[in-house]
């Protein structure tokens, strides 16, 4: 939960098992049971990866998604092809859901092995329902709420010998819906949903599970049962609910996108996924290429013939893509680049996240070679910040690179509809004949034309690598290279002169403003609604525009004591990360201080906390820009150096170097717990 | 082309500013001035190049001359037409993306030795295999001619080059041997020197439907002369022909060979050098355009006349 706002709303408190209560019948309509109001949830399912509790747990989130609720999920992927433990975490709420919970309120422990590394997830008070054919727990430790069903062996007799204990996750999903007070109605409709597509005997099987779940008597061994509160929503948009890659990818599409191309590889591939089945319906197609360098090669082949086109990958294949990123800046041509990080360098840390690609992305190319940044906040934005691309793309006549990362793209959030038929963007070439075309005309911006585009005057342009003249052929004229070189940076200029200025959560001047990118969203804001409910001024911005920077930030900075940037990745040499490096580059700012990590974990709200209580005092002064000057001794440092203590978190993973390709093409979407150090 | 062999996104038609079509001429296709060497092989490829345009009067703005990276690679600026020279290696991918997005289009590659068998050799293995429909001319010079002498992948055993001095060492690439085994669908091999036969490959290239791709010598005149003497007449050599069969019941046909035999193609590119000369290859295995296109048709044909703002409607509909 950890609701900075509402610390007293608790979910699940410790049950008391009055003699009130009797055992529970079989039938779901129990009027004795009198479920406690909830504002917000945070449930971690912990078990296998082949246990299916991916499955049980979206169909938690898309439920509270049809319902009008907030939710976020949070799951880990094992680098492992098939098995290992996993964990998926789903938190609820009836209002503003941020960030997917520092602790969980109930945990589901499939095995002992589960139980034994989550428990200390588990918040005091909360509730551990465990399957008591599997696990055994310490009973003694009064700290939690003890509910044992012998999932394993009811899932047996409730599905007949043959199904072995598969369905133990769709029992599981009964159970929570009886605790919940869950809309069964909506559930077995998306059970159908789900597995309507398969066979018949699927679907009952499934269905029989939920229903010998939910006819448990589970009232017996705990007091409570609990109930969302109902909000009414004003916008009157449905909400729909989806993981950041799916956003993503239904992003391109609605930004025009008809083509692309790739290469498989985590955790990017399911945006290819996606799109290779999607594109058709749309006149279009997705190559997966031999390699990363063909499949940039080829999206800069639907460029020339006058398309919108996508490519993407994670950064090892980002670094393979250089050279013609290089010929995109140099030949001006639209791209829509997706990196979706993760831990790196090298094949580094496959299925965990990190936002250390932020210099590749902006600097990353030999040569003068300008390309715009953006990066998506949230699982809707990856949805709009795909528009927003191919916006800049089309009219900058530029290569555009998307970040997003390993967490936003397995999440699933639930978000209002996007408006499609405000949003949707014209995917077809224009061929209307003109009477002449310079493609590197000096005096604008460069767009081409498509081939089989009729010009009156006969003279033809061509696309060059080389440095070359306004009609594109080449060039060693000092002076033409100096024009065309200010020409493709001048555009970037033109377009921070455009970008909206990033809203200031909080007050608009203050002590602290926390600067953010990328999916640290959810964290950084709840971290900043909790100081304010301690009367700290402390506000946050978070940038979706990365290069170009917005112009005018420098107006909002200066309206704070003291700027903390804080990002998943490296401080580097210099004591600062990456976005932070280039701010202070930007603006001179000596204010400017970093918070980073390199743990290969989301941020939690209390990370945050503890390391600005490292880096500021809140109610000293920070004014003085010489007391942060990165020295070993200094603040800054101790607030960058957070990561460096727990760097032995990832010590006992089992990482697979190598298998994240097999593991991506296969579209398996497994989680690995790499959290026992809490 | 046949548009129903490709995949295709509708385009838009030409509208308002229309003006009548010409006659496509050589003056109209001619851009620059070549930078290539006095006699360097390269001009005559140029120049059939413009021949076959010229005779097959092709709508001039669907005309795609594309390349990588080398003294070969220089094509396209030399084209008046739509076209790019884009980086070392990629020009079969690139050239991919333009076909099968655009099945209106006529799309030529033009490339040298390195860019084909060294760091492009990936790409057109993979090019060759989805048989992609598009011509790729090879120059082939058996030497790294813009970096001004280095062994080239296609350099025999024994020549000398800046980067081995005292000999190439390495097994070169048949360049035949390659093209037959990656899967192409149409094969050919010609040389500079033969204008006529150079033509009349390129014309059979460009009306494949698939990967055509050809073989060209064209002999670099500054880092390796006389180099394909031994395939040119005039120098004492000989230009020995493919014999392909009439399919006529002679006694002489069951010599000649067959271009849709495999086993045949690669025997032929075994021949020690220089080789014959002509049609190796040809089959008509559906193109990838093809294929595509009959995803693209099958899906149209579920949803009918949906536009794309209510399929993208539909699946968020899904996802509530």
């Amino acid at each position: 939960m950890g609701d900075p706002v509402n610390p007293d709303v608790t979910a699940v408190q410790r049950a008391e098992l009055p003699n009130g209560e009797r055992a529970a019948t079989q039938t779901p309509e129990r009027a004795d049971l009198r479920p406690e109001s909830i504002q917000d949830a945070v449930i971690r399912l912990a078990g296998n990866s082949q246990d299916g509790i991916q499955t049980a747990g979206a169909f938690l989130a898309r439920l509270a998604g049809r319902s009008d609720q907030e939710v976020m999920t949070y799951m880990t992927i094992p680098a492992t092809i098939s098995g290992g433990p996993s964990i998926f975490q789903v938190r609820i709420g009836s209002g503003e859901v941020l960030s997917p919970g520092d602790e969980a309120d109930f945990l589901v422990a499939f095995y002992q092995h589960s139980y034994q590394d989550h428990v200390s997830f588990l918040k005091e008070g909360g509730v551990l329902l465990y399957d008591s054919d599997n696990v055994e727990p310490n009973l003694e430790d009064k700290r939690y709420v003890y509910v044992g069903v012998p999932v394993t062996g009811l899932t047996v007799e409730a599905l007949g010998g043959t199904a072995k204990d598969k369905g133990k996750n769709i029992f599981v999903l009964g159970l929570i819906a009886k605790i919940f007070h869950l809309d069964v109605e909506k559930l077995v409709a998306l059970i159908k949903e789900k597995f309507g597509g398969k066979d018949e005997s699927i679907v009952n099987t499934a269905i029989m599970a939920f229903t010998a779940g939910y006819a448990y008597p589970v009232g017996n061994l705990l007091s409570k049962l609990y109930q969302f509160e109902k909000i009414e929503k004003s916008g009157g948009r449905a909400q729909i609910t989806m993981d950041g890659n799916q956003a993503l990818a239904y992003g391109l599409i609605a930004a025009g996108v008809r083509f692309g191309a790739g290469y498989p590889i985590t955790p990017w591939s399911s945006v290819m996924e996606i799109l290779r089945r999607e594109l058709p319906k749309y006149g279009g197609t997705f190559v997966q290429a031999e390699d990363e360098l063909a499949s940039v090669s080829i999206a800069l082949g639907f460029s020339l013939a006058g398309y919108l086109p996508v490519t993407g990958s994670a950064g090892p294949g980002i670094s393979l893509k250089t050279e013609a990123i290089g010929w995109a800046s140099m030949a001006e041509m639209p791209l829509i680049v997706v990196n979706v990080q993760r831990g790196g360098p090298s094949t580094g840390l496959p299925t965990n996240v990190e936002q250390s690609d932020l210099y590749q992305a902006i600097f990353g190319g030999h040569g003068d070679s300008p390309r715009v940044v953006l990066a998506a906040k949230t699982v809707e934005d990856c949805f709009y910040i795909a528009i927003e691309a191919g916006r800049i793309a089309r009219k900058y006549s530029t290569p555009v690179f998307i970040l997003s990362d390993g967490s936003l793209a397995t999440r699933i959030e639930a978000f209002d509809e996007p408006n499609l038929a405000e949003l949707m963007q014209e995917a077809k070439p224009d061929l209307t004949p003109r009477e002449t075309h310079k493609p590197y005309a000096l005096e604008r911006t460069t767009h081409h034309l498509a081939p089989g585009t009729r010009i009156r005057d006969g003279k033809y342009p061509l696309l060059s690598g080389l440095e070359h003249d306004e009609m594109g052929h080449p060039t060693g004229s000092p002076k033409m290279h100096m024009a065309m070189t200010a020409k493709r940076r001048n555009k970037l200029r033109e377009l921070a002169k455009e970008l909206p200025l990033p809203d200031v959560y909080g007050h608009d001047e203050g002590d602290v403003l926390l600067v953010g990118w990328g999916s640290t969203y959810g964290p950084i804001h709840d971290a900043v609604k909790q100081l304010r409910s301690r009367g700290e001024k402390v506000s946050a911005i978070h940038l979706r525009h990365l290069h170009p920077l917005p112009d005018g930030l420098e107006n909002i900075f200066a309206r704070f004591k003291s700027i903390v940037v804080i990002e998943m990745n490296d401080q580097g040499v210099y004591g600062f990360g990456q976005l932070a490096t280039v701010l202070r580059a930007r603006f001179c700012e000596p204010k400017i201080q970093s918070l980073t990590k390199t743990d290969g974990l989301t941020f939690r709200v209390k990370e945050i906390l503890n390391g600005l209580g490292q880096a500021h005092s809140p109610n000293g002064s920070k004014s003085n820009g010489a007391s942060v000057t990165p020295e070993p001794s200094s603040p800054t440092r101790a607030a960058a150096s957070v990561s460096a203590e727990r760097d032995h978190a990832m010590d006992n993973t089992p990482n697979q170097p190598g298998t994240e390709a097999i593991l991506a093409s296969s579209g398996t979407n497994e989680s690995r717990d790499t959290e026992k150090e809490r | 082309m046949n548009d129903t062999e490709t995949v295709a996104m509708p385009v838009e038609t030409p509208g308002l500013v229309d003006f009548p079509r010409e006659k496509l001429t050589k003056k109209a296709i001619t851009a620059d001035h070549p930078t290539w060497c006095p006699g360097c092989g390269d001009f005559a490829v140029l120049a059939s190049y413009y021949k076959v345009l010229e005779k097959r009067q092709v709508d001039h703005e669907k005309i795609v001359t594309l390349a990588g990276i080398g003294c070969s690679s220089r094509f396209p600026y030399f084209v008046n037409g739509y076209g790019a020279h884009f980086i070392h290696g990629r020009g079969v991918p690139l050239a991919s993306g333009v076909s099968l997005s655009r099945p209106d289009l006529k799309v030529f590659l033009f490339g040298g030795d390195g860019d084909g068998f060294s760091i492009g050799g990936n790409h057109l293995d993979h090019g060759a295999r989805k048989n992609i429909n598009l011509t790729y001319v090879i120059m082939d010079n058996f030497v790294y001619g813009l970096t001004k002498k280095q062994t080239s992948p296609t350099s025999p055993i024994g020549f000398k080059s800046k980067t081995d001095p005292q000999g190439a060492v390495d097994q070169p690439v048949i360049a035949m041997k390659k093209l037959v085994a990656s899967g192409a669908t149409f094969i050919a091999r010609t040389h500079a020197a033969q204008v006529n036969h150079m033509i009349q490959m390129i014309e059979r290239a460009m009306d494949h439907q698939g990967f055509s791709v050809i073989e060209c010598l064209s002999e670099c005149v500054e880092f390796y002369p006389g180099a394909f003497d031994p395939a040119n007449p005039r120098k004492g050599g000989s230009f020995e022909l493919i014999q392909e069969k009439k399919w006529d019941g002679t006694a002489e046909d069951e010599m000649r060979h067959d271009v849709t035999d495999e086993l045949a193609a690669y025997k032929l590119a075994m021949l020690p050098f220089p080789g014959v000369f002509g049609v190796f290859y040809q089959s008509d295995r559906p193109t990838k355009n093809a294929l595509e296109k009959r995803w693209v048709d099958q899906s149209r044909e579920k949803i009918g006349q949906a536009s794309d703002l209510d399929i993208l409607q539909k699946t968020f509909d899904r996802m509530k």
